[in-house]
């Protein structure tokens, strides 16, 4: 028994990706898809209930790529240190001017923060720049263009989620994944 | 090994010399107790199921040149998400005033008349339009249906006032 207990316990450990601490819990819908999110190159925009947009990516050096490329964009310069954090970062929904600030917080105080989300308004565009950013350096570093995967809560607006998908579209990316849950599959009757 | 059996044999009454024999055994309890408590942590924090993922294709964006197809309003089906978790449809072109139904995202809802009316008209294309009061659930959620009744065209479309209209005016 011992044996065993020891055993699954090395297996744990050994399949175990922890869940990440993400800036936002969002709840996400269920559908009968059962493709599986790659598990590599997915850069991710989250949409919460409260219609702010958070971005990620799962690739450390893409987001240290994108952030250079925003943050010269947007007049903003981090140190190496500044570029680490941000790059551990699990997610963010932050201006481009507020980054600097954030990563300097003492990580309780950073959790804390209310993060408002990326403008995605026409005017202040900053989700396209990420993604067109991130995209580029998913491209350079992975050598792969990344899948595109919008994560959005259940209850997350319509306007929001439309706005997202038509920032893409822009961006003449037309191939996204919605990410959900699993739910069994119903058949359809005549 | 022989050696040593000879010696054993030899040596007599040699027992008294020897140490006090120590037990082999050793209390497992805490050993066991902490490898239960990993166990258990581990199951706890690993997350299993990867999430699953839909493809949408959103349409390219057409260019000036290209050459449009008019849908047909006998092809045309339009479903309505609207607020509080409700879903009308109607047959037809709006311009054309059609009678708006109220369904539901049941099984018995929009699945059944999705399958009667492909059963009628296999060309049917399904045009699904979100009301900025709908939530993202209803629109995953009738992108699901589409999977499950094998409708191959649908687009998600912009809501237009006249549909909105339409709502209202119906009171259902």
């Amino acid at each position: 028994m011992v044996d065993l207990a020891f055993l699954l316990v090395t297996f744990f450990m050994l399949t175990a990706t922890p869940t990440e601490d993400t800036a936002v819990v969002v709840d996400t819908p269920s559908s009968i898809s059962e493709k599986s999110l790659p598990d590599k190159g997915v850069l991710t925009i989250t949409i919460d209930k409260d219609k702010r947009v958070f971005f990620s990516s799962d690739s450390q050096p893409v987001k240290l790529k994108a952030l250079e490329t925003v943050g010269a964009k947007y007049g903003q310069s981090f140190s190496d240190k500044e570029k680490k954090q941000f790059s551990l970062l699990p997610d963010f929904g932050l201006e481009a001017q507020q980054i600097k600030g954030f990563v300097n917080l003492p990580a309780e105080q950073r959790k804390a923060f209310k993060q408002p989300g990326i403008p995605t308004d026409s005017l202040n565009n900053q989700l396209a720049e990420w993604v067109m950013a991130a995209r580029s350096a998913n491209i350079s570093v992975l050598n792969t263009a990344p899948y595109i995967a919008i994560k959005g809560d259940g209850l997350a607006d319509v306007p929001t989620v439309k706005k997202v998908i038509k920032i893409l579209q822009e961006k003449n990316l037309n191939r996204f994944y919605l990410v959900t849950d699993l739910e069994t599959k119903p058949v359809a009757s005549n | 090994m022989a050696e040593i059996q000879q010696k054993d044999s030899g040596g007599g009454k040699g027992g008294k010399k020897r140490a006090k024999k120590m037990s082999t055994k050793i209390d497992m309890t805490p050993m066991v107790d902490l490898a239960f408590l990993l166990l258990t942590f581990f199951m706890l924090t690993t997350t299993f199921a990867k999430p699953k993922v839909m493809q949408i294709s959103m349409p390219v964006k057409p260019k000036p040149e290209d050459e449009q197809q008019e849908l047909k309003a006998s092809d045309a089906f339009t479903v309505l998400l609207g607020e509080n978790n409700k879903l009308y449809y109607y047959e037809g072109l709006v311009s054309e005033k059609p009678q708006l139904q109220l369904s539901s995202y049941s099984a018995d809802g929009i699945r059944q008349v999705l399958v009667n009316r492909r059963a009628r008209r296999p060309s049917t294309v399904v045009l699904i339009k979100a009301a900025d009061k709908a939530n993202y659930k209803n629109m995953v959620d009738i992108l699901d249906e589409m999977t499950i009744t094998g409708q191959q065209k649908y687009a998600l479309v912009d809501i237009t006032k006249d549909d909105e209209n339409l709502i209202t005016t119906s009171g259902l």
